[in-house]
């Protein structure tokens, strides 16, 4: 692991959302590095802040204070660096563009070649198992399709790291499990770094080499989870083994402490 | 028996579907058909000289507007009317996509927009005839004046409501200003802007009628006027049922267009009622 190069650190993160009704502390005080080629998810209470943590870490959204960097430069904006999957795959995807033309609208500035282009639509649609749907629109589809879709385009963007905003929330459990498992395959197949965040310890527990506990708002990082299951992973071995269990268990003991306002106390002692 | 079934499964679709076209065509066209009845049957029984019958102003149709008065009264009306509304839709698009996207000039025009938008554009005749006289540039302006309404405010409504999540993902993505534009912000508006055309139609061509009736020597609206102040009552009528004529056309030309603009927007519909 100390070979890997740092691909993101985020140091001292702090989110302050200004209102006429007074300020609004999202994130306390984040600090955490991934290197290239990891998987890590990111897990806490809801309304907990997970998402504006990734707006800032994508630069969509400027942090109060604290710096962001990837590959050792400083995030001040979107960068080609990272792309984003969101929860809302229907709000997210464009309805009047099809399915490859969707895919490939984020290439448009790169200014790649037509052939390049094409290509790239061609392997990422083809990666999510959707080649035959590459001329139909999204709303043809259904909702794990759509994911599939976003999944798509990310992929097809070749960041640097994907970053996943609780992109399985709102499809069905047996979808969820055919989703969860196209991510480990793509980041096993494709080296593909990931920063993943959820509400679901199972998931997080299931995808993970790392899982980041965040603590409820404003949010700091109650614990760092290494998931030291074997890379190789099937939904029901897998999450039958008794190290699962007891990852599982005591991931689900931070988040309830979390839940019981450790945070209050947490910032002060970090 | 099964495979009786199958082999005269088609004839009988194909019937089903000539069934289905037969049964609309005679929805479409029973109604016209009752009144034109029902307009011949008063005509017969009545006196009242101001209510010829079909025959007399289908005669008088025939008389009137096939031949030179097409091209002399009826082309220019068209040509008047087709400019109003593609200025109307130009400069309506382009200056609510502005007003939509900036958030200070929003606020700035809102009120005198409603101001405007409220002023009936027929009191606004003299004044322009006094400005420009009596042109086809006049007619255009007061076209204009009373269409562009419904597709501006229309538009800046729709710009202005696009998702607030596809917009992000098009900053996360880093697409540009001239592509989210064109492939996020009017796309997006697209099926508010084609409710204003829709409506921009209407208005269109009742001012377009307004304009040549007020001062003009050729067009649809000064013909029908003329007719009127000459007691050439059949004619009149057939003028009438032109303008009514020009209004479908206009709406099917529009129904074409929209279903092809609006494809996604209407299958979004059907997928969410299925």
């Amino acid at each position: 692991m100390a070979d890997r190069p740092t691909l993101l650190r985020v140091e001292h993160l702090r989110k302050v959302y200004e209102s006429d009704i007074g300020d609004v502390e999202a994130i306390g005080d984040v600090s955490f590095t991934m290197e290239a080629g990891e998987l890590v998810c990111i897990v806490g209470p809801s309304g907990c802040g997970k998402t504006t943590l990734l707006k800032c870490i994508a630069g969509l959204l400027r942090p109060t204070s604290g710096t962001i960097e990837i590959f050792g430069s400083v995030v001040t904006g979107p960068t080609p660096a990272m792309a984003l999957v969101f929860q809302e795959y229907g709000r997210s995807l464009y309805p009047w563009l099809t399915v490859e033309e969707n895919v490939a609208l984020p290439l448009r500035h790169k200014k790649l070649e037509r052939a390049h282009r094409d290509r790239l639509v061609y392997d990422s649609l083809e990666a999510v198992g959707l080649l035959h749907a590459a001329r139909q629109h999204p709303w043809q589809l259904s909702g794990g399709m759509q994911q599939r879709v976003a999944i798509a385009r990310a992929i097809a963007y070749e960041p640097e790291v994907l970053i996943m905003d609780e992109p399985f929330a709102a499809v069905d459990a047996q979808t969820r499990a055919e989703l969860e498992d196209l991510v480990r395959e793509l980041h096993l197949a494709r080296k593909i770094s990931l920063l993943f965040v959820t509400h679901d310890i199972d998931e997080s527990v299931y995808l993970g080499e790392r899982v980041l506990v965040l603590s409820k708002s404003p949010t700091v990082v109650l614990e760092d989870v290494v998931v030291d299951l074997p890379a190789d992973r099937d939904q029901i071995t897998t999450r039958s083994l008794p190290r699962f269990a007891e990852l599982r268990t005591r991931v689900y003991g931070h988040i309830q402490r979390a839940k019981q306002g450790e945070a209050v106390t947490t910032p002060t002692s970090s | 028996m099964t495979t009786q079934a199958t082999t005269v499964g088609r004839p009988s679709r194909a019937r089903g579907v000539l069934h289905r076209i037969t049964a609309s065509f005679l929805f479409a066209t029973g109604l016209p058909v009752i009144l034109v009845a029902a307009w011949a049957a008063y005509s017969t029984y009545s006196a009242n000289r101001f209510f010829p019958g079909p025959l007399t102003v289908l005669d008088a149709f025939v008389d009137t507007w096939v031949g030179p008065a097409f091209l002399e009264d009826v082309v220019p009306s068209l040509l008047r009317l087709a400019g109003g509304i593609l200025v109307s839709i130009v400069v309506g698009v382009v200056a609510g996509t502005v007003i939509g996207l900036v958030h200070w000039l929003r606020d700035l025009t809102e009120p005198v927009l409603e101001f405007f938008r409220a002023i009936p554009p027929p009191v606004l005749i003299p004044i322009v005839m006094l400005l420009l006289g009596i042109t086809d540039t006049m007619k255009l302006v007061v076209i204009v004046s009373g269409a562009i309404w419904p597709i501006l405010l229309n538009t800046i409504e729709g710009v202005r409501s696009t998702d607030s999540v596809m917009i992000e993902t098009a900053r996360a993505f880093g697409i540009t200003r001239a592509e989210r534009l064109w492939f996020l912000v009017l796309p997006a508006a697209s099926p508010r802007i084609m409710t204003g055309v829709r409506q921009a139609l209407s208005v269109a061509l009742i001012l377009m009628v307004i304009s040549e009736m007020f001062a003009s020597s050729s067009g649809l609206g000064y013909r029908i006027a003329y007719f009127q102040r000459n007691y050439l009552i059949a004619q009149m009528w057939s003028g009438v049922l032109l303008l009514g004529l020009i209004g479908v056309f206009l709406a099917t030309v529009f129904g074409i267009v929209e279903r092809r603009v609006l494809r996604w927007y209407h299958g979004i519909k059907e997928v969410d009622r299925g």
